[in-house]
């Protein structure tokens, strides 16, 4: 008998529950007499991709588009962010004079600040990688900091009677004890990543799934809006799986922070 | 055994803050440790015992008073001879035991394969033989606390400072680590210094009790603990060992 425990076993009823939830939605459209145009069936969507019509919508080129913007506004994040971080424990007064105001600054809603970025900077790709970065960076700037002050003061008492170099407490304590904290912010960016490109798209763009939407909005051809809402979590799950590989490879199970 | 003292000190005061905020935190502190003596620190809360460690540690400095370490046949270097043991075992979580005990050889940049060789001899030596791949949250908090002090021991340090080590154990597993630390102390040969709140704690390990008191922080006695080794359980049963603790009792007030 298997249990819970096995790792395949918990496998085989992720995908059950997805199987299931796929089947619940073509039971309720096929049985449930809803129109086309409120919500298509799994096959109807699954035909916007394959059939003989998939021409039209340049899914390689849209999602293409998106996920640049979206991979790229998050890496661009990740080294901003951790390396803020950085500078912020190397100097006191820096992260005296700076974080107040990055706390500030966190309080924007970034959303808001789209139709700006457009102003300034038009619309196009690296915009949205802009919208992107500035609602991922502060997660990943925030628990880097938090993760790099976590050091026990009785081991640097314990470094400084070696006469243990700040290089040697910074590399051999306090990054490795950072790296927990990393990740949990890099989790939480990868979720907004995606909401942030998305917005962009919306707000201003001729290319991407965001972009896409908008245009088969119009002549409500709601498979086609599936069908980008479908890619843009794949694309999702691609950054969030990555991160996750990531973690499970750097940081031992005990250390992890949910 | 040279006669001559390991560790020195006379008058030892340290006060932290100054004018109205002063706190005293140690004063009188006057006693000697011969080379290879384990030596317990003992008293309430506020008196001085953990500044008097970090004092010798190095990691603060002292306002009055003599502190002497090494002699002429046991000399030290405190930049490579001091042991740190405190009441978490404060292991990094993502090594290994092994390389738990490794990181003070890392720091001092000592010979790798030497040093490797000497953890896993100090593992065998505080009961942690096979656990050299396993992570810190694999152990019980008494095995964690074994593998601190064997990384106390990986640069063969001279003294030892341990800061209420056992204090975070639960009564079963104090009692047994204190058998452990006396049968590591005997094959290790290091001068220790062991602070405790624990009195029965201070006699069953101790050489030397130095005996402190809090409101006003000072060292109100010290005096050698003249049982025989090894010490075993049935020991604290002993009329002497009472003597002592009723010593200890009376100078912290609590006959």
């Amino acid at each position: 008998m298997p249990t819970l425990d096995d790792r395949w076993t918990r496998t085989l009823m992720a995908v059950l529950s997805h199987l299931a939830l796929l089947l619940v939605w073509y039971l309720f459209v096929r049985f449930g007499d809803v129109p086309k145009f409120v919500m298509p069936s799994p096959v109807d969507t699954a035909a916007t991709l394959f059939g003989p019509r998939a021409g039209g919508y340049n899914w390689w080129t849209n999602t293409a588009v998106t996920a640049t913007e979206i991979f790229g506004g998050y890496a661009f994040a990740l080294v901003v962010g951790v390396l803020l971080a950085l500078a912020f424990t190397w100097s006191k007064p820096l992260e005296a004079l700076m974080m107040p105001l990055l706390v500030s600054l966190n309080m924007i809603p970034k959303v808001a600040l789209g139709p700006l970025i457009i102003v300034w900077f038009k619309y196009g790709v690296v915009p949205n990688m802009m919208i992107a970065f500035s609602i991922c960076v502060f997660p990943i700037l925030l628990t880097t900091v938090r993760g790099l002050r976590e050091v026990e003061p009785d081991l640097l008492d314990l470094v400084r009677t070696l006469r243990g170099s700040r290089w040697q407490v910074f590399t051999k304590i306090q990054l490795p004890g950072a790296l927990p904290y990393i990740f949990s912010g890099m989790k939480v960016a990868a979720i907004l990543a995606v909401a942030g490109a998305i917005v962009g798209e919306f707000l201003g763009s001729d290319k991407g799934l965001g972009y896409l939407m908008l245009q088969v909005q119009v002549t409500l051809d709601t498979a086609a809006m599936f069908m980008a809402v479908l890619l843009i979590t794949v694309i999702g799950m691609l950054l969030y799986g990555t991160v996750l590989a990531l973690e499970r490879a750097f940081v031992v199970p005990d250390a992890r922070v949910s | 055994m040279s006669a001559q003292p390991f560790i020195h000190l006379a008058g030892v005061a340290k006060t932290y803050g100054k004018g109205a905020k002063a706190h005293l935190a140690i004063s009188d502190a006057t006693f000697d440790v011969m080379p290879g003596e384990l030596a317990c620190l003992v008293g309430p809360s506020g008196c001085g015992k953990s500044t008097l460690l970090k004092i010798l540690a190095g990691l603060h400095p002292h306002d009055a008073g003599t502190v002497k370490i090494g002699s002429d046949a046991v000399p030290f270097d405190p930049g490579r001879d001091i042991g740190m043991v405190f009441q978490q075992p404060l292991l990094l979580k993502w090594r290994t035991i092994v390389d738990n005990v490794l990181l003070p050889a890392e720091i001092l940049g000592l010979p790798m394969k030497e040093s490797r060789e000497r953890a896993s001899d100090l593992l065998a030596l505080v009961g942690l033989k096979g656990a050299e791949d396993k992570r810190p949250y694999e152990l019980s908090g008494g095995m964690q606390q074994r593998a601190a002090i064997a990384r106390a021991l990986v640069h063969d340090p001279k003294l030892v400072l341990m800061d209420e080590p056992f204090g975070a154990l639960d009564a079963l597993t104090r009692e047994k680590m204190n058998l452990e630390l006396l049968r590591i102390w005997k094959e290790a040969g290091k001068t220790i210094l062991f602070v405790t709140h624990g009195i029965s704690e201070a006699v069953f390990l101790g050489t030397r009790v130095v005996v402190f008191t809090a409101g006003p922080a000072r060292m109100a006695d010290d005096f050698r603990i003249d049982l025989p080794h090894p010490r075993t359980l049935d020991m604290k049963t002993h009329e002497a060992f009472g003597v002592y603790t009723r010593r200890i009792y009376k100078l912290l007030g609590m006959e």
